[in-house]
């Protein structure tokens, strides 16, 4: 066990846990004022977003403009269940959590099921998901809530007050982010079989149906505490530094683990060569779903932090400029780097939203939208590949294997005949 | 029987069919690449593909291993049908090939391009990865272990940390087929392997493949223009042309077989 946290790992865990620490002194005796506090967290949910877009556009090579998308559903979902809570209804905890578990099951079982025949169509599989999921919802929403949520309820809020909000609190985040892992699996399915040029269209198109929903909340989705375009006010402010820091290493360490494994490296075989990934055995299709799902269960975690910082959530903040701001991220730090998409998912909201906030005059709100697009311009033009290349820090590097000491001489053809001995 | 030709030893006609493509058709758009097309391969047996340039032969390794959809025809693999599935379960199945075009995972490591050919074989599932259980532990040894053991045999062994787009080029053609082995095949398929080879890499590559059939017991189906290397190792021959079957039998028969001078002549001399 120590052995295995030895170098790399035994120094980047004390020097998060040291960074962990200082960051919470600071809050706690008041040096780290509110407005930079909000910054550092936000910048934390930021470079989640980024992070899982990383993995499906760096990693993967899908270009998606998506992620917004689900980082608005994982926002809106949680903010959803603890707005409710705290108002003594219990039932969007409910209904999503049972209703995710339920729709997850259905889908499960769905797949094994069309994986006996052959030559499925996409579409088929697409609506036979889709139709698990809503059955899902459809029980929670008809039969398990009015069932359990009371009781439920009741029995939480038993728990000192304290504990039961840490409770529901984790259960939202868990719950925005399965909704939407949920959402991104049924909109991948038949969107990943397009190439990439489609992909990021129908990826913005998604991000665009989900802020118009957003939009009208109250008035095409049955949600009036979401308020539509008025923005959703009095959402729990419960976000603290422990949580921004479980949540952000918790993406870190399970990206980077999934990165280091025979799956990771099948998903950066997709990006190599499909075809050629394809044709040494894997399976492309599920490989690209899977690094789609898991990039926006990030999404939808890093919403849950944001929403819960805010205590606000506004469609605007979804909206179809700001959805770039991951890719830009990515882009500059690095495709294929998490490194890098580390420093400048941070470093992007200290400048952007912190430093420039405070010292420029106030018409630069407008003028970022034509700085952006320009700066990126000029990355492109001197630094391809990124601030940071595909370098990574020792920790999330992954590992190359020492060579094999030989024993004996295996049978070498290159060496052993020669030519004369072969000819027939 | 229909695809092969008609005097083989009869110790070979007895063994159990691996590969048998009846009435192989496929259009691209009103171009017809492959145009009723039969082969029955034995097990063990090195059968050469040959044919001027766009007979169609890279069409037919395409529809075996299910990167297109014949319009017509049937492929059947051990007794299996082939067509309509993925390319991936066809590769699963064990048949494995290698490019005309050599297409390895460039930026990746050489031992990362055997090692993904190991992923169907990984043992472990998602959890033992992210939370980095025992299983994880033991399998990824085992995996790297086997896959330093192809290098080994490929004389890749010192290179496994090296980023395979910058390996020189005979080395890449070697990793294709050494990636190509880690699927486990048992029948493998060749397309043009000796491509920009000299005279003497193409007598050590013949060396390699009969010692790969030998070791890997596999059955060998190889598209190549080079007939120093087709003449010597493979045991019959079939010849496309327009992507159609022109001339089927042993090496010496094909070679001095009019139909195959003429189409080749007609735009190559046999080299
Ligand atoms: N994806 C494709 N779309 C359209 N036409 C194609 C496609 N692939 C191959 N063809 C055409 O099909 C014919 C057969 O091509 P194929 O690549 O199978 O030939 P080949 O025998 O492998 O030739 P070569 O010796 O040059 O490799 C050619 O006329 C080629 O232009
Ligand atoms: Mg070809």
């Amino acid at each position: 066990m120590l052995q295995r946290l030895r170098g790399p790992n035994l120094s980047f865990i004390l020097g998060s846990l040291a960074f962990f620490v200082v960051v919470q002194i600071l809050i706690s005796t008041g040096l780290l004022n509110p407005y930079w506090q909000n910054i550092l967290f936000w910048g934390a949910a930021m470079t989640m977003v980024s992070l899982g877009l990383n993995l499906i556009y760096g990693f993967n090579g899908q270009f998606s403009l998506g992620q917004f998308g689900f980082y608005a559903i994982g926002a809106y979902a949680s903010a959803d269940i603890t707005y409710r809570w705290v108002r003594n209804d219990p039932s969007a905890l409910v209904v999503v959590i049972f209703g995710s578990i339920l729709a997850l099951i259905f889908m499960l079982g769905i797949s094994a099921f069309l994986r006996r025949f052959y030559g499925v169509a996409t579409l088929t599989k697409f609506l036979f998901n889709l139709l698990a999921a809503v059955l899902g919802f459809f029980l929670a929403v008809r039969f398990i809530n009015p069932a359990i949520g009371q009781p439920l309820y009741q029995a939480l809020n038993g728990l000192p007050q304290g504990i039961s909000q840490q409770i529901v609190f984790f259960l939202a985040l868990v719950g925005g982010a399965t909704l939407a892992g949920i959402v991104s699996y049924l909109f991948g399915i038949p969107v990943l079989e397009l190439g990439s040029d489609y992909l990021g269209i129908a990826t913005l198109g998604f991000t665009i149906i989900v802020k118009v929903l957003l939009d009208n909340t109250d008035t095409l989705l049955p949600f009036p505490e979401m308020k539509g375009a008025r923005g959703m006010v009095g959402i729990p402010k419960w976000t603290t530094w422990p949580w921004v820091f479980v949540c952000f290493m918790a993406v870190v360490l399970v990206m980077r683990n999934l990165l280091h494994s025979s799956t990771g490296r099948a998903i950066l075989s997709v990006r190599e060569d499909e075809r050629a990934a394809e044709l040494v055995g894997i399976n492309t299709a599920s490989t690209k779903i899977l690094a789609f799902v898991v990039g926006s269960v990030f999404a939808g975690l890093a919403g849950g932090i944001r929403a819960h910082d805010m205590a606000f959530l506004h469609p605007t903040m979804f909206g179809f400029l700001p959805s770039f701001n991951p890719l830009i991220i990515i882009v500059f730090g690095g495709l294929g780097s998490m490194t890098g998409t580390i420093i400048t998912g941070f470093f992007w909201i200290f400048l952007l939203e912190g430093l420039l906030r405070l010292y420029l005059p106030e018409g630069f709100e407008t003028w970022r939208f034509v700085v952006y697009p320009l700066v990126l311009l000029g990355m492109m033009l001197l630094r391809p590949q990124g601030l940071m290349g595909r370098y990574e820090i020792a920790f999330l590097r992954r590992p190359l294997p020492s060579l094999r000491v030989v024993k004996e001489t295996p049978p070498t053809p290159a060496v052993a005949p020669k030519a004369e001995e072969v000819a027939v | 029987m229909r695809g092969r030709p008609e005097n083989l030893s009869p110790e070979v006609e007895a063994r159990p069919v691996v590969l048998e493509i009846e009435g192989l058709t496929h259009y691209f758009d009103s171009l017809r690449a492959v145009s009723n097309f039969s082969v029955t391969i034995k097990e063990g047996e090195l059968v050469g593909l040959i044919g001027p340039n766009g007979a169609g032969k890279t069409t037919v390794f395409n529809l075996i291993t299910g990167v297109y959809r014949p319009t017509a025809g049937s492929i059947r693999y051990d007794g299996a049908q082939l067509v309509g599935l993925p390319s991936h379960e066809i590769i699963q199945m064990g048949i494995a090939r290698t490019f005309q075009n050599i297409r390895l995972f460039a930026n990746l490591t050489v031992l990362d391009n055997v090692l993904i050919a190991y992923h169907p074989h990984s043992g472990y599932g998602l959890a033992d990865s992210i939370f980095r259980s025992r299983r994880f532990r033991e399998r990824e040894k085992v995996m790297i272990e086997r896959s330093q053991e192809f290098l080994e045999i490929f004389g890749l062994a010192d290179r496994q940390n090296d980023i395979a787009g910058s390996l020189p080029y005979g080395l890449q053609r070697r990793l294709e087929i050494a990636r190509a082995l880690a699927t486990q095949p048992r029948l493998l398929l060749l397309d043009e392997p000796a491509a920009g080879m000299n005279p003497q890499e193409i007598d050590q590559l013949m060396e390699l493949i009969q010692f790969i059939r030998e070791r890997f017991q596999l059955t060998i189906f190889l598209v190549e223009h080079r007939m120093r290397l087709v003449m010597n190792i493979c045991e019959w021959i079939t010849v496309m042309d327009f992507g159609e079957i022109i001339a089927r039998g042993k090496p010496e028969e094909v070679r001095g077989d009019p139909k195959v001078i003429e189409a080749y002549l007609g735009r190559q001399a046999i080299r």
